[in-house]
């Protein structure tokens, strides 16, 4: 396979503190050729894939690796309020709805309030690794704010990752600061490398005690952005591109803006859908500007595959967002109730628990390797060498199919073939299960949500929700409950083949799917 | 010669209060607030008033 994952060797040439990659162990899992190894899985890349250095940053980081966000937990702390451009997509009255649930005001804290919030969740969720600073503002542009917390947390959390996002436009001159602060993975959030469609995306930006407009202010963010990731790459630190995928705006660009990061080091590349709703009260919003359909998103993901590697698994979390990637524990953790609860930090027993998610993890990671057998098997006795369908997975965590149907507010969505099982991608939906009954107005709104998959993975699903999917031609499968996901998306994939094969069942396509706007979870 | 927040449109981002050079501006009750004996509009110091310049909300700082 050709490496097209420059940015290891950019990475590698450029620290003198790195060890050479050490050699693979396993066969399993996907290649990686030449010294630069390239991934072929995206961001499900895992040990075998990337040198062992840059695996052990990422290994247990929820954002960073697919893998590991079915198994470690990150926060976010609300210590960034300021920003200084403004993105039509955004409307700063409240929060910043790409980056936090929207319509709804974050609890500011100062970087005292936030320390003390970490401490408190590192002793309650002792899976908990990463730490972000991710607004609701823009990290550097609360330099103060941000790097007192970092600071403190350093001396007082010294396992955790600290990580940050920004816009890009005060990078540059950040970046000596960031690299004191050992904080190696950073995300720019670029949306463009082409002024003319910048301007489309942002009003103006803050810039030398001035307000700039149009194109120049996109002229002026899209160099500072290249050349604060150029800057990173330089030290070493991780980099991940945050794009927000507008239909009709930035949709093809997209590509190019892929092919742009990946020349200048990106790690990896996350492109999220516009979240754009009139009441969120957004310039997109209000005038009208949609988001993209799931098909339409996942057509520009595959479309940049092969370029920088793609996250597929992000959820758009709040600025103040505790817990496993798609769920939120923050209400758990508000002031009053942080005050009153009793912080023991104990780095041992945090650790202890954290080799025994590794382990785990291992355990999933096998469980794909041995069933993608049968399923190849399984493909080519059906004469469906070609076959690739969506399944959608109700899972609450440790890599399982663990969840009842009625109980899911998102599926996970993994497209399977004979080569493996790839996840591309989550769902949100509303509850269908309230209070123990089923909320029959809700399933038309599940379906619509899933309504590109084959087969839905529960561990378990009322009768009248199964018939209903069975109508609408969405298989409900419980027969892999509580299995790892891979394994059980790829075993019901080797016996989809065999029904096929017999003439069972005929194989049909599947339609579109809509991506749900608005609140990312109940309160 | 003063500039005003107006309180109910503030976000209390506190984007305002770094930028201005004459340390009017500080937090009370989860909004920002001038001080118009120490707001100069920023005559001398720049060409046009920071907070206004870097503020979110449109018309949400104006002339006192």
């Amino acid at each position: 396979m050709q490496s097209a994952y420059i940015s290891l060797g950019d990475l590698k040439a450029n620290r003198n503190a790195l060890a050479e990659p050490a050699a693979s162990e396993s066969a399993g899992g996907c290649s990686s050729s030449g010294g630069s190894g390239k991934s072929s899985c995206g961001s499900s890349g895992g040990p075998d894939d990337m040198p062992t250095e840059i695996w052990d940053k990422v290994k247990n980081h929820p954002c960073y690796s697919e893998e590991a966000h079915h198994h470690f937990a990150r926060m976010h702390v609300a210590v960034a309020p300021a920003c200084n451009i403004q993105c039509n997509y955004c409307n700063r009255k409240y929060d910043c709805s790409n980056e936090s649930r929207p319509g709804v005001v974050s609890q500011k804290l100062t970087p005292d309030q936030a320390v003390k919030k970490v401490l408190a969740v590192a002793s309650e969720i002792p899976q908990m690794t990463v730490l972000g600073i991710a607004g609701p503002g823009d990290a550097l542009a609360n330099p103060k704010k941000t790097f007192d917390t970092m600071r403190q947390l350093t001396e007082k959390a010294p396992d955790i990752k600290l990580c940050l996002s920004t816009n890009g436009l005060a990078l540059p001159e950040m970046v000596d600061e960031i690299c004191k602060h050992n904080i190696d993975h950073v995300t720019i959030t670029i949306n463009m490398v082409d002024p003319e469609i910048g301007a489309k995306i942002y009003p103006w930006i803050f810039w030398n005690h001035q307000r700039v407009t149009g194109v120049e202010a996109a002229r002026i963010l899209h160099e500072q952005q290249m050349k604060g990731l150029e800057m990173l790459t330089a030290r070493g630190v991780l980099t991940k591109i945050n794009s927000v995928l507008i239909p009709g705006i930035n949709d093809e660009h997209l590509i190019e803006v892929n092919r742009e990061v990946k020349k200048r080091g990106a790690f990896l590349h996350n492109i999220m859908p516009l979240i754009s709703e009139a009441e969120h009260g957004t310039h997109f919003g209000l005038t009208g500007q949609r988001g993209p359909t799931a098909q339409e998103l996942k057509a520009v993901q595959d479309a940049c595959m092969g370029g920088a590697n793609l996250m597929r698994h992000c959820r758009q979390c709040r600025a103040d967002a505790v817990g496993l990637l798609g769920e939120d524990r923050s209400e758990e953790f508000t002031l009053d109730k942080i005050e009153e609860m009793d912080i023991v930090y104990d780095i041992d027993k945090r650790r202890a628990y954290q080799e025994k998610v590794e382990a785990e993890r291992q355990a999933q990671h096998q469980a794909k390797v041995d069933a993608l057998a049968d399923a190849l098997d399984a493909s080519l006795i059906a004469g469906q060498e070609d076959l690739k369908v969506l399944v959608a997975v109700a899972t609450e965590g440790q890599g399982r199919v663990n969840q009842h149907f009625g109980h899911a507010t998102e599926f996970q969505i993994f497209e399977v073939s004979r080569k493996e099982a790839l996840f591309v991608g989550h769902r949100r939906v509303d509850l269908y299960c309230q209070g123990g009954y089923g909320e029959d107005e809700q399933l038309p709104s599940i379906v619509n949500a899933i309504n590109d998959c084959h087969a839905v993975l529960v561990s378990k699903i009322g009768a009248c929700p199964r018939d209903e999917l069975k109508a609408a031609g969405i298989e409900p499968v419980e027969e892999y409950a509580h299995e790892f996901i891979e394994k059980a998306a790829l075993n019901w994939f080797a016996d989809y083949c065999t029904r096929v094969a017999s003439g069972a069942i005929v194989h049909q396509e599947r339609g579109d799917a809509r991506i749900r706007q608005g609140a990312v979870m109940a309160a | 010669m003063a500039y005003k927040i107006i309180g109910s449109t503030c976000s209390g981002c506190s984007a305002c209060d770094p930028e201005c050079p004459n340390d009017a501006i500080r937090e009370k009750s989860g909004v920002f607030i001038i001080d118009p004996a120490k707001c100069t509009e920023c005559e001398g110091h720049f060409d046009t008033p920071q907070c206004v310049a870097v503020c979110p909300v449109d018309g949400c700082i104006v002339k006192a």
